[in-house]
């Protein structure tokens, strides 16, 4: 069916919606080329519908062990071509009968370069996938200009795990306490290969629960939405600072961040891609990283016992803090990767090393 | 870390002359490699044979050495120059080897002189495929099962444990080649015992067979920190068993899932780090096994590459360039991203776009040879095409061949037999792309085809999508062709030819259709970084969407149009004249616009022209963008004569359509091309030419001869480098001839001169602008006329051609270029016979030559040429004829070893794929530099093998003359030695091969023979001449075959027993 794509900002592009189905959210782009199942499966892009910027979609098809969580979480796909037929000695099925499935409104024949260069030039904003069924392009205009921006959005309670659960390791050194604003299922998987026994809580678990005696350190999850909106997150974590080691991504690394007292701020298109370049500035050496954010510590803002360990290399934003005396780090950028490149990964063992050492 | 202080001077090693395997690419990425030494105020030296390169143009590099590319010569460069550092990864396997060699040899040590970009180590680990299955092992990497064998008893004893079919490869060969796929023990025992001879360490490595597994490269590079990166990873659409030089191949790759893709990048870190190259590029290729996911590592090459080339132009990443940087010590973040040129070197490209390159190949040049692709590879070059989806770009990329194909659609409809089909996709040829899509066409399942070709079924399916927009094309006349199709066609890559062919209507017409429903071509560009950046370089590709970017300026500019891909006959001298003429209108504040297909070529570098559309060199898609560019405003005109016939082609079409052409005008194109029109431009000017005629038929072709006389030159109409070219000698000859020729018709007849016997061939090119013609050189053949001008070895000044000849040529090449009305370059050829210059055939362009006769007279002609397309004449530019900077020899290379049974002898039909440029103070020295950098190394001692034909005797006493004088012993079969024996010579007389033993061949494999001089007898003698000349090319004994040839020959020998000096270029 022939539908738009149409921006808060009024914004048209053409498009065809394979599936009828029209939607709308935060439109974001990600230049990952491979990884769409796990990136639409992500809860940290819980609410947005994501660009694409490779073409081709769909090609090898959706596969069991490719889920970031249960369900797909994205709140819709934005695509150049999507395969039909998808091909993979293991792909359960095709890109589009899945989406269907999960309801989940899809775009294709957009012109997504030049979506992705309004995005870059005028920043990520709402809008709406609007098919010939659902009415007129004025309508669409005028629906789309009521959506609501991403500041201010918290979206932790709706990604986040309702109950406590366990992920046992027998025989595991260090029993971790993990913070779920909407974890990833490659973090947990990391964690688990790392040796760590998981004990994961939902996202209002207060600071004496995740800092029990039980617990080595302390892992904050990554998750959707804007940081500054998550007050009562933030609150927690500063008060487990300084009882357990602490390490937190993405998400995780903002809190710490406020919790620190700093503060956060929105970039203008974020950072989504498996190519994102990252400098450790202790050992003047590079990682490619996967990135999935579209907000940021302000590093002005930041104490003196804070330190910035990783920038990113083309705007110089920080990728990475410590704490210079407590046994806390955290990243901006996803060591697990999921889709991208593993040089980051290291940081699950860094993680193991700080606890070996406190604990000691 | 800045760059190393040290490092003050740079000794560049180029990769000589263009093979099979070792193409354009190591241009460009020499290229690419001086100019990033030169910004950093490094001294640079160039040591590199081939004069058809940009590299070596003499405002390249401080001190250019257009020398043999051998360790003498190289010490000697050294010696005089005392350059710091030595980079030997960017001139492909020539300069690594050359390099190892060197460090091997003691001289790198010996005059201190270090390796940057990789050390003699890591070359070793990565090139030695024992030491690299060792080092695969250690890291705990999956290779394949198998080993080194050096000697067959080891072969055999492996065999056992990789059963058939098994893959050989011999140790350090180019382009693999001597390696092959044995399915039985017959075939094993041969292709072991060739490999190991082949192999200049003896080494074979026998492997089970991957057979049909998934391909993927790996371009990655590292810098001194060991950071590293993926710069692009290329997915083969052909799987395992075609070499990937032969094999479609796609960037990115698009078939794995993200993990799969992980576990290869890892792989490719671990490889790199393993192996120890330091900096720079290098390219790993894997293979996995769809079925099982199990991945392993083929091979690495330690060096940038044709496929690192290709990965740049996919990518925009100029990896040639940060390569060099980074031999200096600069770390990768400390690097621009010169696309963006606001972000870091250290990422990771992205792209937006899909890239697939299609390989070209020249099987009928080498009738003998089957067409059939493995492991060693047989394409001379290739194209690349961007699309925003595969089908776009796989057409474009077949359209980009210029071998008749739209696209993939229609591409051979018709001309294939399809009851050969499953034969045809079992066992893949040049053209497997086009059966697939005829059996698709004629319901066979993707499927089927899976088993037969083992590509990967989305491949396929994606064709069978083609497959099924054509059929509903074909359901509409074109005026009820609904919009959503239309664009979807467009958007699949279909040209307006195909779909008017489909629809029932006229090309022109479809236009007017794609208006209706407001369907227009978009411009995207190239940025590395998928739109993430705002990027500024104008690197562009035209697509179907429905924004554009990179709005046109309001400059005044040209439009220069490419060669496309390379091919024997016309291959990198003609980037090299395009890019002399971008840099030549650029200089006069013109802005340049390139247009080209062609990967490997520095043209297609981003920062040669001020616009690059990376576009098929087909009407529509240039028409296309003329149309963008003229609606921009001050559109000159369009150049079509830097890029060979390709451009030429176009420019009838252009012109017709209003579009100004630059320089000479399609009138005179078609007076110098048509061989009607040009035959009243001769008879007009009462300039000989040898008598002619053409046949569409065979009584008519007899008639004609029994009126000319043979022996005859017979040509099809509108070829190129002699396709299909042949001297006949009798009516039997030209009756088989003209029932072979495939492509005679009433418009296309074959052409008939009379073959002008033991004539001598000149060249000559020159410049006119209408006012003036300046001549810019005439070159003299070393062999005669009748060996095609590509395959001939010349010489320039041109020596032994009488002054007052060489003045009435000059003076009637220059009546002609005024006749014909030639702005710019033209190329001329003439035989001369008894004193009489003959006009051969004019060529209202740039020649393969134009490069040579630059490099010779210190004079940039196409620059010149391209000032005259905008205005300025010759009295303005101050340009005078062309004079020697020294004596200049034009040697060329063969492919033969590439194509087994493939008699390497001479003949009108052009076969050579590159050439060489000897420069020196006397004739002597200067063949004796242009044999040797063609790889020809003549012996300075020992026997000659001498057989001539009857035609050669009388020359037959000089030569024995001279190299008697020369200390040579003889040895001739029975024919020739009565006649050196009655001029009183001592010889050995032997038999010949089917007349008992011990006979030549075994003279030739027992190393008592040296030389050979073998002048053919003709196709229809019954010849051992054959097998003695296949046998000497396989044990690399010089072979000349032909009798002027032997004579310079004996001249350079005698130089080479001298010491022989190398110069600079900037000091001639």
């Amino acid at each position: 069916m022939l539908a738009h794509l149409i921006l808060k900002d009024g914004t048209c592009f053409n498009g065809f919606a394979p599936l009828g189905r029209g939607g709308g959210g935060e439109v974001v782009f990600t230049t990952a080329m491979a990884g769409y199942q796990e990136i639409l499966t992500d809860p940290s892009f819980a609410g947005q519908m994501v660009v694409m910027t490779f073409p081709e979609q769909g090609v090898y098809g959706v596969h069991a062990d490719l889920d970031e969580a249960a369900k797909p979480w994205a709140a819709g796909l934005i695509c150049r071509r999507l395969t039909l037929q998808p091909d993979h000695a293991r792909s359960l099925g095709d890109l589009a009968g899945w989406l269907k499935r999960h309801r989940i409104p899809v775009i294709a024949e957009v012109d997504t370069r030049a979506l992705t260069h309004h995005l870059r030039d005028f920043g990520a904003q709402p809008g709406l996938v609007w098919t010939e069924a659902d009415g007129s392009l004025a309508a669409g205009k005028a629906a789309a200009a009521q959506l609501p921006d991403m500041s201010g959005q918290a979206l932790a309670a709706l990604v986040s795990c309702r109950d406590r659960y366990e992920i046992p390791l027998p025989g595991a050194k260090f029993r971790v306490a993990v913070l779920d604003g909407g974890i990833k299922a490659s973090i947990l998987k990391q964690l688990t290969a790392a040796g760590y026994h998981l004990e994961v809580f939902p996202w209002d678990a207060p600071a004496s629960e995740l800092t029990a005696k039980r617990f080595h350190g302390l892992f904050l999850s990554n998750g959707p939405g804007d940081p500054g909106a998550l007050p009562g997150m933030r609150k927690e974590v500063e008060a487990a600072i300084g009882r357990l080691p602490i390490f937190g991504i993405c998400l995780g690394h903002q809190l710490l961040g406020q919790a620190f007292g700093g503060s956060t701020f929105k970039l203008k298109f974020g950072h989504r891609g498996a190519n994102q370049p990252v400098l450790d500035l202790a050992t003047r050496r590079v990682q490619i990283t996967a990135q999935n954010h579209g907000f940021a510590v302000d590093e002005a803002s930041l104490p003196p016992e804070v330190e910035v360990t990783h920038r990113h290399l083309s705007d110089n934003t920080v990728e990475g803090l410590a704490h210079r005396t407590l046994p806390i780090f955290s990243l901006q950028h996803h060591p697990e990767a999921s889709p991208g490149p593993h040089d980051a990964r290291g940081a699950f063992a860094r993680f193991g090393r700080m606890m070996e050492a406190f604990h000691a | 870390m800045p760059r190393n202080p040290e490092i003050t001077s740079v000794l560049v090693l180029g990769a000589g002359p263009i093979q099979i395997g070792q193409a354009c690419e190591f241009d460009y990425s020499g290229t690419q490699a001086l100019k990033a030494l030169r910004e950093e105020g490094v001294r640079t030296i160039l040591l590199n044979s081939n004069p058809a390169s940009i590299m070596t143009d003499p405002e390249r590099a401080d001190a250019t050495y257009l020398e043999p590319l051998t360790l003498a010569v190289l010490e000697k460069v050294i010696e005089r120059e005392r350059p710091a550092a030595l980079l030997p990864t960017v001139g492909g396997q020539t300069a690594l080897n050359l390099a190892m060699e060197a460090h091997r040899a003691g001289i790198l040590e010996r005059h201190g002189v270090r390796l940057i970009g990789a050390q003699p180590e890591a070359i070793a680990r990565g090139e030695d495929r024992e030491q690299f299955k060792a080092l695969m092992d250690e890291l705990g990497l999956d290779t394949c099962r198998g080993g080194f064998a050096h000697s067959m008893e080891e072969a055999r004893e492996l065999v056992r444990q990789t059963g058939f079919p098994a893959i050989l490869r011999p140790s350090f060969t180019l382009g693999g080649s001597g390696g092959g796929i044995a399915y039985n023990v017959e075939e094993f025992e041969a292709i072991a015992q060739k490999g190991l001879d082949l192999s200049p360490i003896r080494q074979v490595l026998v492997e089970e067979s991957i057979l049909g597994w998934k391909e993927f490269e790996l371009e990655v590079v590292r810098d001194l920190d060991d950071n590293v990166e993926i710069i692009c990873g290329i997915e083969n659409l052909d799987p395992m068993g075609i070499h990937t030089g032969d094999s479609i191949t796609v960037a990115p790759i698009l078939t794995l899932t993200d993990p799969e893709y992980q576990r290869m990048r890892e792989a490719a870190k671990a490889v790199i780090r393993g192996v120890g190259v330091e900096t720079g590029g290098s390219n790993i290729q894997f293979a996995l096994d769809p079925e099982t996911g199990r991945i392993i590592v083929i091979e690495m090459n330690p060096r940038v590459s044709r496929s690192s080339a290709l990965a740049s132009k996919a990518t925009g990443f100029p990896i040639a360039w940060v390569a060099t940087k980074l031999a200096l010590g600069y770390r990768l973040w400390e690097l621009p991203n010169v696309i963006t040129g606001r972000t870091k070197a250290a990422f990771e490209p992205v792209l937006d776009y899909v890239v697939v390159k299609v390989p070209r190949f020249t099987f009928e040049k080498f009738p003998e040879t089957e067409p059939v692709l493995g492991i060693q590879m047989k394409s001379v070059g290739e194209t690349m095409a961007i699309g925003r989806g595969f089908q776009e770009a796989l057409q474009k990329a077949l359209r980009s061949l210029e071998e008749g194909h739209q696209g993939l659609a229609g591409g051979l409809e018709g001309k294939l037999d399809l009851s050969r089909l499953k034969e045809h996709l079992l066992t893949p040829g040049p053209q497997r792309v086009f059966w697939i899509y005829q059996a698709l066409k004629a319901g066979h399942t993707v499927d089927e085809l899976h088993r037969l070709t083992r590509i990967t079924p989305w491949f396929l399916q994606e064709m069978e999508e083609i497959v099924v927009l054509e059929g509903r094309l074909r359901g509409f006349p074109l005026h009820r062709l609904p919009g959503e199709l239309l664009e979807k066609a467009k958007r699949a890559g279909f040209t307006d030819a195909q779909i008017a062919a489909f629809c029932g209507a006229k090309e022109g017409e479809v236009a007017g259709r794609l208006k209706t429903f407001g369907l227009a071509r978009a411009v995207k560009r190239i940025d590395t970084c998928s739109g993430e950046f705002q990027a500024e370089t104008p690197y562009l590709y035209q697509t179907w969407e429905q924004f554009s970017e990179a709005p046109p300026t309001d400059r005044p500019k040209a439009l220069v149009l490419g060669s496309g891909p390379n091919r024997i006959g016309q291959g990198v001298e003609f980037d090299c004249c395009c890019v002399q003429a971008v840099e030549a209108i650029r200089a006069k504040g013109v802005e340049a616009i390139l247009l080209n297909c062609n990967p490997e070529t520095v043209s297609t570098d981003f920062d040669i022209s001020d616009r690059l559309y990376f576009e098929p060199l087909a009407f529509e898609d240039v028409k296309a963008v003329v149309d963008r560019e003229a609606a921009g405003g001050k559109l000159l005109g369009v150049f079509t004569q830097f890029g060979g016939q390709t451009p030429l082609k176009l420019a009838g079409r252009l012109q017709a359509a209003g579009v100004p052409l630059l320089g000479t005008d399609h009138k005179a194109i078609m007076d110098a091309e048509d061989r009607k029109l040009f035959g009243g431009v001769l008879e007009k000017l009462a300039i000989p030419a040898a008598p002619w005629g053409t046949a569409v038929s065979a009584p008519q072709a007899l008639e004609v001869a029994s009126r000319l006389g043979y022996p005859v030159m017979v040509r099809p109409s509108f070829v190129l480098g002699g396709r299909a070219m042949a001297i006949v000698f009798d009516d039997a000859g030209l009756e088989r001839y003209m029932r072979e020729a495939s492509l005679v018709s009433e418009d296309r007849p074959v052409l008939i001169d009379r073959y002008l016997e033991n004539a001598q061939e000149l060249d000559v090119d020159l410049v006119c602008d209408g006012e003036r013609a300046v001549v810019a050189g005439v070159m003299a053949h070393i062999e005669e006329a009748g060996v095609h001008s590509g395959d001939s070895y010349a010489v320039f000044p041109p020596l032994g051609v009488e002054e007052g000849i060489l003045e009435q040529v000059k003076a009637m090449s220059r009546a002609l270029a005024f006749e014909l009305g030639v702005r710019g370059l033209l190329n001329l050829q003439w035989a001369l016979k008894d004193g009489v210059p003959y006009c051969l055939e004019a060529n209202p362009r740039a020649s393969r030559t134009v490069p040579f006769i630059s490099k010779a007279t210190g004079v940039n002609w196409a620059g010149v040429a391209a000032r005259i397309g905008l205005g300025e004449s010759l009295a303005a530019q101050g340009v005078e004829d062309g004079k020697p900077l020294a004596v200049a020899v034009k040697g060329v290379v063969f492919p033969f070893a590439k194509f087994p049974g493939v008699d390497p002898v001479l003949g009108p039909e052009m076969r050579s794929t590159g050439e060489v440029m000897g420069l020196g103070a006397t004739f002597g020295e200067a063949y004796a530099k242009a044999l040797q950098a063609a790889g020809m190394t003549l012996p300075l001692s020992g026997t000659v093998f001498l057989s001539v034909n009857d035609l050669d005797k009388p020359m037959l006493p000089e030569l024995v003359k001279r190299l008697a004088s020369l200390g040579f012993g003889l040895c001739a079969t029975e024919g020739t030695a009565k006649a050196l024996e009655a001029a009183g010579y001592r010889v050995r007389r032997i038999h010949k091969v089917n007349e008992g033993r011990p006979h030549a061949v075994d003279l030739l494999k027992n190393g008592e023979i040296q030389w050979v001089i073998n002048t053919p007898k003709g196709k229809n003698a019954f010849s051992d001449e054959d097998s003695i000349r296949r046998q000497a090319l396989r044990l690399k004994i010089p072979c000349v075959t032909n009798m002027s040839a032997a004579l310079a020959a004996c001249e350079a020998v005698e130089t080479l027993r001298g010491e022989v000096a190398v110069r600079k270029l900037q000091e001639l």
